[in-house]
């Protein structure tokens, strides 16, 4: 048990280093597309699409650069019950891939 | 197409994982996903190579979405205990290409499960979200199909703000031998940067473990479509400790400690090129592992449908 509460000590030193290297990473340059990085402004952000996307999808992986029209619709819906995606996040995530 | 050198025994596998998804009408969903693979593994470490062919269906479930806060699933699913297996095992989203040491725990025995699955989102604002699963899986043998007799459920809380998500997990194996499994894993995805941090605990009655996993794509250096933007470095630290001997869980016998390095490299069109070298430190010997891969995921509609 000794040796779990050391490794879990050093993994906690390790996490807090990340978090200040985090939070002195300055502020990238945000693009309106679903591959952007998160920004600052983030959660803030105007199109409520992008916002549930990084919110929610973006946990776990990144955007497909390219999504016919004809299947969006089904990926969403795919993402809705894998991710436990709201309704309302649903609809917003559908516009923001078809705008 | 998989490569592996594990203590200088040389592995390779060249996969096919396809994923199916027909949605039918406003509240249904039919899903299935397959894996296929040919499994090459050399007689010693300079003798020639023999391969074997495994087929095997992960999921293949229906969905109903009665209402917005609950939808249920039934037939074959991937079993919800901590995150890994449902969120992060699929080929084109998994950042290393070996799965956790403990990732067995409360999966067992193959990560699918056969019988019905409840799951939502509980409740969601600005500030925090709380979804849950739970399940109950029949025992099944058939080849394609097979399962153990289990249940559990899944709990997390997601604060959206600071893009923390804590959850817990339980199983219960209810086949000739009952036990428990508890997990717990937590993500921490800052807003200000492209840092990635995801780790999971496992206590199972004959072995605990955990790991830790931290990711930073370098797409603050000119975007994440440059040279430099496409490169994102890796690091896991795992281990594993036997508590008592206990068959059939998946970890190994001895405890392990490992700490895995990998360089993912994002290529256009959705090709991705994953390597990681890892050092094992257990008390059956150490080993060093070195891995890599190469992913191209694409998605087209297997019949004309109508745009959304």
């Amino acid at each position: 048990m000794n040796t779990i509460v050391r490794n879990l000590t050093l993994a906690a030193l390790a996490l807090g280093s990340l978090a200040a290297l985090a939070q002195s990473t300055k502020t990238p340059q945000p693009a309106p597309t679903p591959q952007s990085a998160p920004t600052p402004a983030a959660a803030k952000l105007s199109d409520p699409g992008e916002r549930a996307f990084q919110v929610n999808c973006s946990r776990c992986h990144n955007a497909p650069e390219q999504l016919n029209p004809r299947i969006t619709g089904t990926v969403v819906r795919h993402m809705r019950v894998r991710a436990n995606l709201s309704a309302a996040d649903e609809r917003a995530i559908l516009r923001f891939f078809n705008p | 197409m998989l490569g592996t050198v594990n203590a200088g025994s040389n592995y390779m596998q060249p996969v096919l994982d396809p994923l199916v998804a027909a949605p039918l009408g406003d509240h249904l969903l039919a899903e299935a996903r397959f894996d296929f693979r040919e499994f090459y593994s050399q007689n010693g470490n300079t003798g020639p190579y023999y391969s074997t062919f495994f087929k095997s269906t992960q999921l293949l479930q229906l969905d109903y979405i009665a209402n917005p806060k609950l939808t249920l699933v039934v037939g074959r699913f991937l079993t919800p205990f901590n995150t890994y297996n449902e969120r992060l095992s699929a080929l084109w989203i998994q950042n290393f290409q070996d799965a956790p040491i403990v990732f067995s725990l409360g999966t067992r025995t193959t990560g699918s499960s056969d019988g019905l699955m409840l799951r939502g989102n509980a409740y969601a604002s600005d500030k925090v979200e709380i979804n849950y699963t739970t399940y109950f899986s029949a025992s099944t043998k058939i080849d394609q199909f097979q399962a153990a007799r289990a249940a559990g459920d899944r709990i997390d809380v997601y604060f959206p703000g600071t893009r923390v998500e804590v959850g817990t997990s339980y199983a219960r194996f209810l086949q000739s031998t009952r036990y428990n499994t508890f997990g717990a894993h937590f993500y921490w995805l800052p807003w200000r940067s492209p840092l990635q941090v995801r780790s999971e605990y496992a206590h199972g009655p004959g072995a605990q473990g955990y790991w830790i996993e931290t990711s930073y794509r370098l797409s603050q250096f000119k975007g994440r479509d440059s040279l430099v933007g496409r490169i994102e470095p890796l690091f896991r630290m795992q281990q594993s400790f036997r508590n008592r001997p206990f068959s059939g869980d998946g970890v190994p016998g001895v405890d392990v400690k490992q700490a895995d390095f990998g360089l993912d490299y994002h290529l256009p069109h959705e090709v991705r090129f994953n390597s990681s070298y890892s050092r094992k430190f257990a008390g059956s010997g150490n080993a060093n592992i070195w891995d890599m891969s190469l992913t191209y995921r694409f998605l087209f509609p297997a019949w004309r449908g109508k745009k959304s």
